[in-house]
């Protein structure tokens, strides 16, 4: 039935808005409406947004499904609040799903939308100053009432008092046109009105030609248990649908071409950023060919991620929901004394609670990954909202001298190749290694190239199964600290190996033997092998793209990625001249690093935090760097970067 | 034990070849606790015992918290780790859970596990995995030089309450009955052979064992169980658990516990002719932790008086880890061993020809 809708329309060569073909609607039957025009759009930024009961997160992710089926690149930005159910029909209680999707190779969710859903005044208000004049706004007008309008202080109709001229407004009474079409299958009003975001959706997927069979067969196999509310949701959907279809406030409906130039040839499918890192680390696991322990208690925004796991134990996954942040870091190090590929996901508060015991898996020099989905802080912070601010709790926030190689992925589907970077440092030198992810990563999506088995990382290890010293008189003997002269890594001898008996533990030890040692000279000498171990792993030479020579070179770390080179792209589409690189290790910190900074007259360093990476530059490589920064929990838009570098380079 | 069922979880440790003795688990560590502590006598009781099970040592693991008897894992012969304040139950519990294998024992005092990692001892507790949990109750703060305990009287004076100590102290056995402990004993450090037969029936439990060793602190708290070793006092002061034996106590027997008919509660009476029938008979294995919390109480927080030591509850429950092992097995069963370019695929793909 949808096949007309995917298929292309009429081939132009104009960019942008081009009259492209006909529209012909999936669900009418012989009642055709008059055809209605299509326009050709390069991107489209979409914001929907509701009450946090209104299933607006729900809603954007089935548009984005389909849109990735599609082909279009896309890349997305829930926003929710901490809140369950914040008090209905509030500020507080707004939650939005935005996405960007477009024709070519795109990096952010998009700075402004071009058309915004607001399911009521208080999704109005809280969105209206991020749309731009012009752009398409479509509300639902049956919440527009008195007390609704009232709770968020709009004293007279937004929708009538001509403050919304400079927008095309498309007032549509959602809820009653729910109602109306689930009016045969006896649902009680309120039920009925649960499904006005489907219809929302459907309306949507009119104007922007989606494809419709992915939501319909979602809805089936979501509601199996309860198929009246799955047809409902279906009827609800295609009511939405045709009413875009035959009403004549939308004259016109617009098609953004699949991205087939953008994308390399293989097969894709769209991935938010923890469902990458749980595979990631699921993956890790079969290439260390060791069985995945998860320790870990849940903590927006990482909980997904035990959740997923949790999912797959089949895999051999084993997932604890411990007692407390300790616990779950506590049980993964058990794990990995025993030999597990072994792991700890959660956000910053819980890695503050977690200190004590990574200093211990310092100390021990086993493999463990500790997994922060950043979120804004400081103590609870912004639990839904993104930022960067657990730099330097990553590098530092342990007491002694306790380094911890970090790793950091960029774009959600990067989010899997980092879990396998990240635990080949931890395998290879036996530490403990940071994998610092963001909330904006972990509930954003993009299309992602599925790699193929067989080019994923050997991340094998060898167990000690021997002895490894002979003393002055010829006995063989096991010592637990003595190191792999290239790594610096000791061995892992894990117990059930017979004639490798030894206690390890959180006191100083020796080195070699690995017994208790408070002897001053070799403190010294532990404490600086462990930071030469660290310092020591190999991590690839940082990249520059700097095609034309800059002298200024925009460097990040982590998600801010899409956003600096998307604003990088427009400076240099103005004639600029700029550079840019991106750190995926921040400790230890590539080995070109400073070579890089120094070749450029300026370095600028935009961070979500108050200028983490750009303190330790300085401290580390003497330089100057500027550092940009936002944090109000939300990721960089494109064009206030775009200003900011822009203002770098000028300078 | 003779009562106690045969542990099933212990097959899956592999046997040692050819007999242990005590030598083969004695590290080669010198042992550092003060003269006369009573860890010595904890140490070499496990160290005597140990031969006893004929575990593979290699597949035996001592995981400790922070204190004097968390050094215990330095001076055994075996695997071990000694790790931070109060945590070792949470890393034994990992351990245990992704290595059945494995014989995991945990060494803990006072503060170790009923003050800093108060959390982790409960919930290990309640989910029954399957660990061999050894607290050293002194009654006070050793390594840290003598500040009072979570299980110190009421009024103790040390250096950090010199006008005496505010707070009511924990009963280690009824915290335990309280968090669902399948298994819970008290023992004394210098009762050798009693100390042996209760790690004999804990190392026989399967799920996890909570064993209080009421131990002899001689530099910040001497004589702190002196009235339970005392041979005099002792006989009116200990009551010796049996199961399936009358409670009964004091010189020749002539105290009794029985239980009240109106309030339930239990109580200590002497023994006549009329009552004898009445005097309760210890059932470790009742499925009710209230008689087993009921003999906890009869503890006379300050004098020690009525104490009960032997096994006050040991039922078999679920253990943790074999759930957690059986739901993989039943994952594959139902869904076929993972398959990693299945699972990346998932169900939505497009594919984008060059």
């Amino acid at each position: 039935m949808t096949s007309q809708v995917s298929s292309p329309a009429g081939k132009t060569d104009d960019a942008g808005e081009a009259v492209a073909g006909k529209h012909s609607a999936p669900f009418t039957d012989g009642t055709r409406a008059a055809e209605k025009e299509i326009r050709r759009l390069d991107r489209v930024i979409i914001r929907f947004a509701g009450d946090s009961g209104d299933g607006m997160q729900l809603t954007g992710d089935r548009f984005t499904s389909e849109t990735a089926s599609f082909g279009n690149d896309l890349s997305t930005l829930p926003n929710f609040p901490a809140e369950i159910r914040a008090p209905a029909g509030t500020l507080p209680g707004v939650s939005s799903f935005q996405l960007h999707f477009a024709d070519h190779d795109i990096l952010t969710p998009g700075d402004a939308p071009n058309v915004l859903v607001a399911m009521n005044p208080a999704a109005l208000k809280a969105n209206i100053a991020d749309v731009p004049r012009g752009a398409d706004i479509i509300v639902n007008t049956d919440e527009f009432a008195k007390r609704p309008m009232a709770k968020v202080g709009y004293a007279v109709s937004p929708l009538e008092d001509g403050s919304l001229e400079a927008y095309n407004v498309h007032p549509v009474p959602l809820t009653t046109l729910t109602i109306e079409a689930l009016k045969e299958f006896g649902l009680s009003r309120k039920e009925a009105e649960r499904s006005k975001n489907m219809f929302a959706l459907g309306l949507l997927s009119w104007m922007y030609n989606r494809p419709t069979e992915g939501t319909e067969k979602f809805l089936r196999s979501k509601f199996a248990k309860k198929p009246v509310i799955a047809e409902a949701n279906v009827a609800a959907f295609r009511a939405g649908w045709n009413f875009g279809e035959t009403t004549e406030d939308f004259a016109v409906s617009y098609e953004v071409a699949p991205a087939s130039q953008a994308f390399p040839t293989g097969t894709y499918r769209n991935i938010s950023g923890n469902l990458a890192l749980s595979y990631g680390l699921i993956a890790a696991s079969r290439q260390a060919d060791l069985p995945l322990y998860l320790g870990s208690y849940p903590i927006t925004p990482a909980s997904d991620i035990l959740h997923e796991l949790s999912r797959h134990k089949n895999f051999g996954v084993r997932t604890f929901q411990a007692e407390d942040e300790i616990a779950g870091i506590g049980a993964a190090l058990g794990a990995a004394f025993g030999g597990s590929l072994a792991v700890t996901t959660t956000s910053g508060p819980g890695v503050a609670l977690k200190s004590e015991t990574i200093g211990l898996a310092v100390s021990l020099e086993l493999p463990l990954l500790i997994v922060d989905i950043q979120r804004g802080g400081p103590s609870t912070g912004l639990p839904t909202k993104t930022e960067q601010a657990d730099l330097l709790q990553a590098m530092y926030g342990r007491n002694g001298e306790a380094p911890v190689p970090v790793v950091a992925p960029r774009t959600p589907a990067d989010c899997f190749d980092a879990a396998l970077d990240a635990a080949r440092i931890a395998l290879t030198y036996r530490t403990p290694v940071f994998l610092l992810s963001d909330g904006y990563l972990a509930n954003g999506s993009e299309p992602w190239r599925i790699p193929e088995i067989d080019t994923l990382p050997d991340l094998r290890v060898q167990f000690a199964t021997g002895p490894n010293h002979e003393l002055a008189d010829g006995t063989e003997v096991f010592w637990p600290y003595k190191r792999d002269p290239r790594t610096l890594a000791r061995p892992w001898a894990v117990p059930g190996t017979p004639g490798l008996e030894h206690r390890i533990g959180g006191i100083e030890k020796q080195d070699g033997t690995g017994n208790i040692s408070y002897d001053p000279a070799n403190h010294d000498f532990m404490v600086r092998t462990r930071q030469a171990k660290i310092d020591g792993i190999e991590v690839p030479d940082l990249e520059v793209d700097d095609p034309a020579g800059a002298t200024t070179l925009a460097l990040g770390w982590g998600s801010t990625y899409g956003p600096i080179t998307a604003a990088v792209r427009r400076l240099r589409a103005a004639g600029e001249i700029v550079a840019q690189a991106h750190l995926r290790h921040l400790n230890p910190f590539p080995k070109n690093l400073g070579d890089v900074l120094k070749r450029y007259d300026k370095v600028v360093v935009p961070e979500m935090n108050l200028g983490q990476l750009a303190t330790l530059l300085r401290a580390k490589y003497l330089v100057d760097v500027q550092s940009h920064h936002q944090v109000n929990g939300m990721p960089f838009k494109a064009e206030q970067l775009a200003t900011a570098l822009k203002e770098a380079i000028d300078a | 034990m003779p009562d106690t069922t045969t542990n099933e979880l212990l097959q899956l440790v592999p046997k040692a070849e050819g007999a242990q003795s005590m030598k083969d688990f004695k590290s080669d560590q010198e042992v550092r606790w003060c003269p006369g502590c009573g860890d010595y006598a904890v140490l070499a009781a496990v160290q005597g015992f140990m031969p006893e099970l004929g575990l593979a040592k290699e597949n035996i693991t001592f995981v400790s918290g922070i204190g004097c008897s968390s050094r215990f894992p330095y001076y055994m012969n075996t695997y071990g780790m000694h790790s931070i304040h109060g945590r070792a139950p949470s890393i034994a519990t990992g351990l245990a859970t992704s290595r059945r294998d494995l014989s995991v024992w945990v060494v803990t005092g006072d503060g170790d596990a009923l003050s800093i990692g108060g959390n982790h001892l409960i919930h290990a507790l309640r989910r029954n995995v399957n660990l061999k949990i050894l607290l050293f109750n002194n009654r006070i703060y050793g390594l840290t030089k003598g500040q009072y305990s979570p299980t110190s009287e009421v009024g103790k004076i040390t250096k950090s309450t010199p006008m005496g100590s505010l707070d009511a102290p924990f009963n280690p056995v009824s915290l335990a009955i309280g968090a669902e402990a399948s298994f819970v004993a008290r023992t004394v450090d210098s009762d050798r052979k009693h100390l042996t037969s209760v790690l004999r029936a804990a190392a026989d439990h399967p799920g996890t064992a909570l064993v209080e060793i009421y131990q002899n602190c001689n530099i910040f708290n001497d004589g702190a169980f002196e009235v339970l070793k005392d041979k005099e006092r002792a006989a009116e002061a200990v009551i010796r658990l049996e199961h399936g034996k009358p409670i009964l106590f004091g010189a020749d027997g002539g105290k009794g516990v029985v239980r009240d008919t109106l309030t339930g509660d239990l109580e200590v009476v002497t023994v006549t002719e009329d009552n004898r029938s009445s005097i309760l008979v210890h059932d470790a294995h009742n499925p009710s932790p209230t008689t087993a919390f009921a003999l906890s109480r009869l503890a006379d927080p300050d004098t020690l008086h009525h104490t009960p030591i032997g096994v006050l509850r040991s039922v078999e429950r679920p253990v943790y880890d074999t759930l957690m092992s059986d739901q993989l097995d039943a994952a594959i069963e139902q869904h076929g061993k993972g398959d990693l370019s299945t699972l990346l695929a998932g169900n939505d793909t497009w594919t984008v020809v060059g």
